[in-house]
């Protein structure tokens, strides 16, 4: 099959591309790239007033399987990826059993061989079954694929486990992802620590919980000159500690979650269990510095942390739910509303958080459209408005609080391989 | 000259979930119309028929005969049928759900439910779920609205007035349902209100609720004109929320001793049980100062105007 994409607005960051140009996909790569693109295709396909970007990467995808498949599995959550706009996920290891050994990974790509929709790469557990204690074999899961670690769900609270963890994952060039959070500061907590928790009568999680595991993991990096990756940060103190790593040299990358950008503490007022996540949402202030660091770059990437539970899991007490939202079918919408129409990225900052940096951190050949490889682009039409409802999501789950939400900017169009995988 | 609680409004919400959610107006409507039933609760036949043919259920996942008895007799004393259901706390997660067991209850017709629970915010899942009315009878830390307007129509009966007056709450503001409501409910009418826990009970940002805050008992008492002792539950979670109850009596216990340099008519309120001797000695609980029994009476006055109110029953009483 041959496509030509003609007269799209192509922004490709990492090829510092950002114009009117045609693209022309053949044999599932991208074969030509540039103004009036002329050749035979099979099918042409009209991009006026349209995006075409490479497709997202998200470096954070809770996908359940093996073990929720009631939750959703790799079929499922592939889809929805590809609604979103995501040709590559990056699923998270805290499955049950977790994925921590070779068997474990083998055993998800033969499911991802045949029910994927995009690709997955793994994500292996730094340590056993995610205790922090003993250290996975790593060597053995890099040669299987894994492109990251983590035991993402909680922090490695043993220093010496993770600065081991830091070495082995220097040496096997492998990134290691960390989920910030103190268990002793945020035990029973469900939301941010503060004026609302205290309205609420809920027990709060201090944003120091997040940020002092940060400043802990800052100086292991300093100290092992190994690279480390901050999952979800959710708060103002933690992006002001990696601005100031970064400044002096640290090896350290950053994520966020377009829910700490476009929700705030208030959110949870009415006791809805979909604004219930980990870390939890925090202030306007916190909102304000997450911002800023997306557009000065202290934070690198906008990762969904897709964490799908059933409504019988989150129907109940504000207490007793499970913390965790879906988000690869709102990222983008949320991103251009919140960051784009405010003037904070431009276009082609955004597709650089939800692309090609995801996929530089992670060392993926993914996130460009470079001439010759695979065709994974995706198709935004950025004035697009529409209403998120409860019946379009193709995840399994539906725990969003964005359900009913008026939102802008939407994916009309995604190849994967250079097969169209979705058209509305 | 009427107030603006003498002036009638039209009640339009299904649920009592906390004073929070309530305007100025709203919280005067129910004392003023708790007022009414006061007068039935001292007749020789204390029951009116205000809601007949309505059923009301006690839905408590928390045991409190205080509280439960309280709306029983409230609902009976308006006709309605009352059923209790206990549902114990450990069997709930469990169990069915509390939107299938709030369901469920709905489809026995029933009007309105009274509901106590341990997590914040349980009536308010509650009450979206089903068309009945939801009454809150006590929430984690969250609310206890029936308590706080009891309170302040105690307070009202005794002082005349609420707007102006210095209250100070005192105890584990932190972990108090009673606390929360009675700030909303006093600070919206108009009352001055300060709030007095040792600093590792004193909630982040309550300050925001419109209160002073203090760790200093002489503090909260000097000036007052009222104040609401909390009951001190020393073990949370397995873990001392202060060192000892001794210290604790010495340093925020409400003595004779310290009411001395008090305002002379100061009003001493407790929601109950008393903890004697932790954090009111019983000189005081029993003393000249003390409205707790008339709390108790008044609180059925107070219920009857909630669950008359949230019923929709606009009928006159008498
Ligand atoms: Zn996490
Ligand atoms: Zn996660």
């Amino acid at each position: 099959m041959k496509y030509l994409i003609k007269n799209g607005r192509v922004i490709d960051p990492a090829n510092k591309i950002d114009g009117i140009m045609d693209v022309l996909i053949s044999d599932g790569k991208i074969a030509e790239i540039g103004k009036e693109v002329t050749g035979k295709a099979d099918e042409i396909i009209d991009a006026t007033n349209l995006i075409v970007a490479p497709g997202f990467v998200d470096m954070h995808t809770h996908l359940r399987e093996p073990g929720r498949e009631d939750e959703e599995t790799i079929q499922s959550g592939t889809a929805a990826a590809v609604k979103g706009g995501y040709t590559s996920i990056c699923c998270m290891p805290n499955t049950e059993p977790a994925i921590d050994n070779i068997e474990a990974i083998k055993a998800i790509k033969e499911i991802i061989k045949k029910d994927a929709a995009c690709n997955v790469f793994i994500i292996g557990a730094i340590t056993k079954a995610r205790l922090g204690k003993a250290l996975t074999d790593l060597a053995a899961m890099k040669k299987e694929g894994v492109v990251g670690i983590s035991d993402d769900g909680s922090s490695v609270a043993d220093k010496k486990v993770l600065e081991e963890a830091l070495k082995e994952a220097k040496k096997e060039n492998v990134l290691l992802i960390e989920h910030c959070e103190d268990a002793t500061l945020s035990a029973g907590g469900v939301i941010n620590k503060g004026f609302v928790s205290t309205k609420m009568g809920l027990r709060g999680i201090p944003a120091q919980s997040e940020y002092e595991v940060v400043r802990r993991d800052i100086e292991l990096a300093r100290k092992t000159v190994a690279p480390i990756h901050i999952a979800h940060v959710s708060c103002k103190e933690s992006v002001e500690l990696i601005r100031k790593a970064k400044r002096d040299g640290v090896a350290i990358s950053a994520e966020t979650a377009p829910h700490y950008f476009a929700l705030t503490e208030e959110c949870s007022s009415t006791y809805d269990t979909n604004t219930k996540m980990n870390p939890p949402l925090r202030t306007k202030e916190d909102v304000r510095a997450i911002k800023d660091g997306l557009k000065d770059g202290t934070i690198d990437a906008i990762a969904t942390d897709h964490a799908p539970h059933t409504d019988a899991e989150k129907d109940v007490e504000f207490d007793f739910a499970p913390f965790g939202i879906i988000g690869l079918e709102t990222a983008l919408s949320l991103a251009a509303m919140e960051l784009v129409d405010t003037k904070i990225l431009s276009w082609s900052d955004l597709i650089g958080k939800m692309a090609s940096n995801p996929a530089r951190l992670l060392g993926l050949d993914k996130g460009n459209l470079k001439k010759g490889s695979p065709a994974d682009l995706v198709m935004i039409d950025p004035a697009k408005e529409y209403v998120y409802t409860k019946s379009s999501i193709v995840s399994r789950s539906k725990n969003s609080p964005f359900i009913g939400w008026k939102l802008k900017a939407k994916v009309t169009c995604v190849f994967v391989g250079g097969n169209k995988a979705c058209l509305s | 000259m009427k107030t603006s609680a003498e002036k009638k409004i039209i009640w339009t919400k299904k649920d009592l979930l906390g004073l929070e959610y309530l305007s100025r107006e709203e919280i005067e409507f129910i004392l003023y119309t708790a007022e009414g039933f006061k007068e039935v609760t001292t007749r020789q036949i204390k029951k009116v028929p205000a809601l007949r043919g309505k059923t009301v259920v006690n839905l408590f996942y928390e045991p409190s005969t205080r509280t439960r008895t309280s709306f029983e007799l409230a609902a009976k004393r308006l006709s309605a049928d009352v059923i209790n259901i206990g549902i114990e706390s450990s069997s709930v997660r469990k169990g069915e759900t509390l939107i299938d067991t709030g369901k469920n209850i709905e489809a026995l017709k029933i009007d309105i439910i009274v509901v106590r629970h341990s997590a914040s915010g349980a009536p308010n899942i509650l009450a979206r779920s089903v068309g009945s009315s939801v009454v809150n009878a006590g929430d984690g830390w969250h609310e206890h609205p029936t308590q706080a307007l009891l309170d302040m129509f105690t307070l009202k009966s005794k002082l005349g007035r609420l707007e102006g007056l210095n209250v100070s709450i005192i105890g584990d503001i932190a972990h108090s349902r009673v606390a929360r409501s009675n700030i909303w409910g006093l600070t919206k009418l108009g009352a001055n209100v300060t709030v007095c826990a040792p600093p590792m009970l004193i909630p982040d940002g309550v300050e925001k609720m419109g209160v002073k805050v203090t760790s200093d008992i002489d503090i909260a008492l000097k000036d007052a004109d009222a104040i609401n002792v909390l009951r001190m539950q020393f073990e949370r979670d397995g873990a001392l929320a202060f060192p000892s109850k001794l210290e604790y009596f010495k340093q925020y216990g409400v003595t004779s001793e310290r009411l001395k340099d008090c305002k002379k008519n100061i009003v001493v309120m407790h929601p109950g049980p008393i903890n004697r001797g932790i954090e009111m000695s019983s000189e005081v609980a029993d003393g000249a100062n003390s409205v707790i029994l008339e709390q108790v009476t008044n609180g059925i006055a107070v219920r009857m105007a909630v669950l008359y109110l949230v019923s929709g029953a606009r009928r006159d009483v008498s």
